[in-house]
């Protein structure tokens, strides 16, 4: 079975050479230094940094038809606080970067999706004007974002009617289109798209009758329970679930259970809520199937690219970062990790070769160590640093795996303790940060391990 | 206006028996007529099922499934070839779990070469390991069938009511049949007469291939009640990271402990697990449970090893029209002339579909006595699944059509071209589940969260008189929007 699809072993040049592809397919048309995969904030970000840093020949690949990525239809304020200090919708915020993509001239592409990166660096593409096209990079950066969990990613019982929605394609539907996907609304999953829709939805005229969630904690940020629940008075039922949807063409109603500990309905706790609309916000998932079809190596926490502190992957050259690289709360996050993402980049295609992540043997650099997240702390981004290349400070990010207060976050390198830092409350909501200086490098070992955990004292 | 005519045929139902029939009654030069009560074909039993076309040495040797199954099964390459939609041969197994079942093995393998099963034989265990690393540390032999297959029922069904409709036959959805009634037509010649949506139809003949309704449409013509028992069967769907989990559909081989669910990759690159089987009273009773989803994991587990169930994208359940008999009754209905049953056909009624058409056409020929269609034109041309074909036929679609370049499902890599080329298709799609069907958008891992808006836009453009608030999932009374921002029905409540 001759396959293309995304996610098969064969990537887009390897399947046209089986079946009538031409000859030329093997050679690049078009040579760039560094192809951006994705032009939302992460993307934008990443070009913007790697221009000024004295690249000639950026492009972005967007396979929308406008720049700026999701945050188009992120109409509510509340992004760019730390960037720009002030608060901006999400297009205020993108359109700023776009501006300053305009101002460089930096190269893109809109209605282009990317179909293969190979382990090379060679990205195939295709839009309607030049069709199937291959481009040569310097340096690659994956910025393709993340995607909703599904319904059927929870096995959800029931029907399967209309008005089941996730709460990005509400989000799209009312924002974009001007469209109101439902009247009487229930909500699974507090995660921050879901409480933004609570608020919007309730704003155009539909009433949301609950946010059920899974844990016994919210997803999402706490100003957005303030701003978007409380404010409005929509109960949030934690540790509650959907168990079962009914109507055969509409939803008619849904059915909410409270858990137990090990999150299994409580049978007798059901409760029926007749609705039109159930709207899920249950997750986010990192959309790395180009970055397996490039052999990166995938952290199966983040379900993103394990990254050194150049945010180069596994396969060097090809860098990753923003959603794809694993789940932001913030967008200002997203910019500043992209714009070090692509100044990276830049290094790397100017000569200054660093190691691809995990690797430690590569010639003419230094060794790299690991960094590893233990004790309540789920992963840090990136896995991997190098003392001799990296920055004066490095940000590593990381998220716990419950809710903690008045514990401490500790990094030892080696059994050195380097950080001790005391912080009220950690919720897995909230990606939270420590700094890793140079200096605490100074005297690690080959061999040595970064980590990064909490302590009672 | 339709009342006027008098149609040489009709058949109630556009699945892919209905559709089949159509298509095979399209060779005759004749006027026929496909009624649907949905508003779109494949939207009973034929839209969800295993999607096998079996191989044929399940059913009671002699019994009319049999014979259907190895007749439909030997069609399926050329069919494929005409009309152009997936169908892989990969083969399936039937994988025996304890030494003391091997008679039964035995047996089935007897069995199926009395059907007239090709190219059949036992594998051992050693082989079986060979041929699918997966499979379960139990698992002692199985039955090879290579000549087993997978298809896409949704693109054969709409294959087919496309041929028909190329070759002449009318169809008509929204279209519920609430009576069947005998009348002498113009001429004195005896007929029927079809109310349905609250319009009348008049035809010669009759035919019944309403799936797990032909009960009721059987018993508006015959005192001779039959019944048709929706038995429900529960499915998981993975995703293509899972796809290749198996290389083969694998079946277990009915124990004591009751019967097994199947293991197969589908022709979209998916992992298909199911089904289970429930007899149940609600002929619309398409709903999951917890228990069916729990007995699809533990039941699965006893032929495949580590199925990756954290990569199911969707869990869906479809009804089989089971006739307490288990045979297909196809045929005249005594004492109502001119009417035929296409009833019971459950299991392997997709597989038996290409043959089960040919002998539905020919005992309406034998009262119709129709000449042959002298311009019966068989091949379609398919809407092309980009996954499918090289990268070389993909850029000579992009020259003919720019659209082609334009990816509107990125999880499936359909293009704009193909989603429009469903909507003008004949009968073609008005809903989102037309374009999923027609063009397998909607069935990745997104579950249509990406393309849902794109999708309804174009349907907008495309289908005359539809808005973007008006399209539907499937049909009246599943619209995806309920109107305008701010709009809400009673008043204004929040301006």
């Amino acid at each position: 079975m001759t396959s293309m699809a995304t996610g098969a072993h064969a990537g887009a040049t390897a399947g046209a050479g089986e079946k009538g592809g031409t000859a030329a397919a093997a050679v690049p048309e078009l040579e760039r230094d560094i192809v951006i995969v994705g032009g939302g904030s992460a993307g934008l970000a990443a070009a913007i940094a790697a221009h000024d840093a004295g690249v000639a020949s950026v492009l972005v690949l967007e396979r929308e038809p406008q720049l700026g990525g999701i945050l188009n239809q992120c109409i509510h304020n509340g992004f760019g606080l730390h960037t720009f200090k002030e608060e901006l919708t999400g297009p205020e915020y993108a359109a700023r970067y776009v501006a300053k993509a305009r101002e460089r001239n930096i190269e893109h592409m809109l209605r282009t999706t990317v179909l293969d990166v190979s382990p090379g660096r060679v990205v195939t593409a295709v839009n309607a004007e030049r069709g199937i096209f291959r481009v040569r990079a310097g340096a690659v950066v994956l910025a393709m974002g993340c995607r909703e969990r599904p319904r059927g990613a929870l096995n959800i019982c029931g029907t399967r009617p209309a008005g089941v929605y996730t709460a990005g394609t509400a989000q799209r539907l009312v924002n974009i289109d001007g469209l109101l996907p439902g009247r009487e609304v229930v909500i699974l999953g507090s995660g921050d798209i879901g409480l933004i829709m609570a608020r919007r939805l309730t704003l155009e005229g539909a009433h949301v009758a609950c946010v059920a969630e899974l844990m016994p904690y919210s997803g999402g940020l706490k100003r957005n329970i303030v701003q978007c629940l409380d404010d409005f008075g929509i109960p949030l039922k934690l540790s509650h679930t959907v168990v079962n949807v009914e109507g055969e063409r509409r939803v008619e109603a849904v059915t909410i259970a409270r858990v137990d500990d090990h999150l299994r309905p409580i049978p007798g706790t059901e409760v029926r809520y007749p609705c039109d609309t159930l709207l899920l916000s249950v997750g986010l998932l990192p959309e790395n199937e180009l970055s397996r079809q490039a052999g990166v190596r995938i952290n199966p926490v983040t379900r993103g690219a394990f990254v050194n502190d150049q945010l180069m992957t596994s396969v060097p050259g090809v860098f990753a970062c923003g959603n794809v690289l694993h789940v932001h709360d913030l967008v200002d996050y997203v910019s500043e990790e992209s714009a070090h993402a692509g100044a990276c980049a830049a290094r790397y295609m100017q000569g200054a070769a660093g190691l691809a992540a995990g690797e430690k043997d590569l010639p003419g650099a230094a060794t790299e160590l690991a960094i590893e997240a233990t004790g309540g702390v789920r992963y840090t981004v990136p896995s991997f640093v190098s003392p001799g290349r990296m920055d004066d400070s490095l940000r590593l990010r990381f998220r716990v795996g419950a809710v903690y207060q008045n514990r401490y976050v500790s990094v030892y390198v080696g059994d050195r303790r380097v950080t001790h830092r005391r912080k009220p409350v950690m919720a897995p909501g909230e990606m939270q940060e420590v700094t890793l200086r140079r200096a605490d490098l100074a005297d690690a070992r080959p061999g040595d391990v970064v980590r990064v955990l909490l302590e009672d004292e | 206006m339709d009342g006027t005519i008098v149609y040489d045929a009709l058949v109630i139902g556009a699945g892919v028996s209905g559709c089949s029939i159509a298509r095979e009654l399209s060779r005759l030069d004749g006027r026929f007529l496909v009624l649907e009560a949905e508003d779109d074909v494949c939207a009973g039993t034929s839209k969800a099922n295993s999607a096998i076309v079996h191989a044929g040495f399940d059913a009671k040797t002699g019994t009319l499934m049999a014979r259907l199954n190895v007749e439909g099964n030997a069609l399926f390459p050329q069919l494929a070839r005409e009309l152009g939609f997936a169908f892989d041969r990969i083969g399936s197994l039937v994988v025996c779990t304890d030494e003391k079942d091997m008679p039964a093995l035995e047996a089935l393998l007897e069995r199926g070469r009395a059907n007239g099963v090709p190219e059949l034989r036992i594998v051992g265990r050693e082989e079986l390991v060979r041929m699918e690393p997966n499979i379960a540390d139990g698992a002692v032999a199985a039955l090879w069938a290579p000549t087993a297959g997978i298809c896409d029922p949704f693109a054969l069904t709409a294959a087919l009511a496309e041929s028909a409709a190329t070759n002449g036959v009318s169809f008509r959805f929204d279209a519920r049949v609430t009576a069947v009634e005998p009348v002498t037509l113009e001429g004195g010649a005896p007929g029927w007469k079809v109310t349905a949506g609250g319009d009348a139809f008049f035809s010669r003949v009759v035919i019944n291939a309403a799936g797990v309704y032909a009960d009721q449409i059987h018993n508006m013509v015959s005192a001779d009640t039959l019944t048709i028992v929706p038995r429900r069967g529960e499915y998981e769907l993975l995703d293509t990271t899972a796809g290749g989990h198996v290389r083969h559909t694998v079946f277990m081989l009915p124990t004591k402990m009751g019967k097994g669910v199947l293991v197969t990759p589908t022709v979209h690159g998916n992992l298909l697990v199911g089904p289970t089987a429930d007899d149940i009273d609600d002929k619309r009773g398409t709903q999951t449970t917890p228990a069916g989803l729990e007995a699809v994991r533990r039941k699965s587990a006893l032929t495949v090893r580590d199925i990756p169930f954290r990569e199911t994208i969707t869990s869906f359940s479809g009804l089989r029209a089971h006739q307490p008999g288990h045979e297909f009754i196809i045929g005249p209905v005594a004492g109502a002339p001119g009417f035929l049953d296409c009833a019971g056909i459950e299991s392997p009624g997709l597989t038996a579909s290409p043959a089960i058409g040919r002998m539905v056409a020919a005992q309406a020929n034998d009262i119709l006595g129709l000449p042959r269609n002298q311009s019966f034109e068989p091949r379609r041309r398919p809407i092309p699944d980009l996954k499918r074909i090289g990268q070389g036929e993909w850029e000579r679609l992009i020259e003919s059509d720019p659209a082609y370049g334009t990816i509107v499902c990125r999880c499936c890599r359909v293009s704009e071209a193909q989603i429009r080329d469903a909507c003008r298709r004949v009968p073609g799609a008005r809903s989102l589940d037309g374009v999923k069907h027609r063009t397998g958008a909607c069935m990745g891992r997104c579950q249509a969260g990406f393309c849902t808006p794109r999708i309804m836009e174009i349907l907008a453009e495309e289908v005359d008189g539809l808005s973007m608030e008006d399209v539907t999932k499937c049909g009246p009374g599943s619209r995806m929007v309920v109107g305008h921002d701010k709009q809400a029905e009673g008043g204004e409540r929040h301006d």
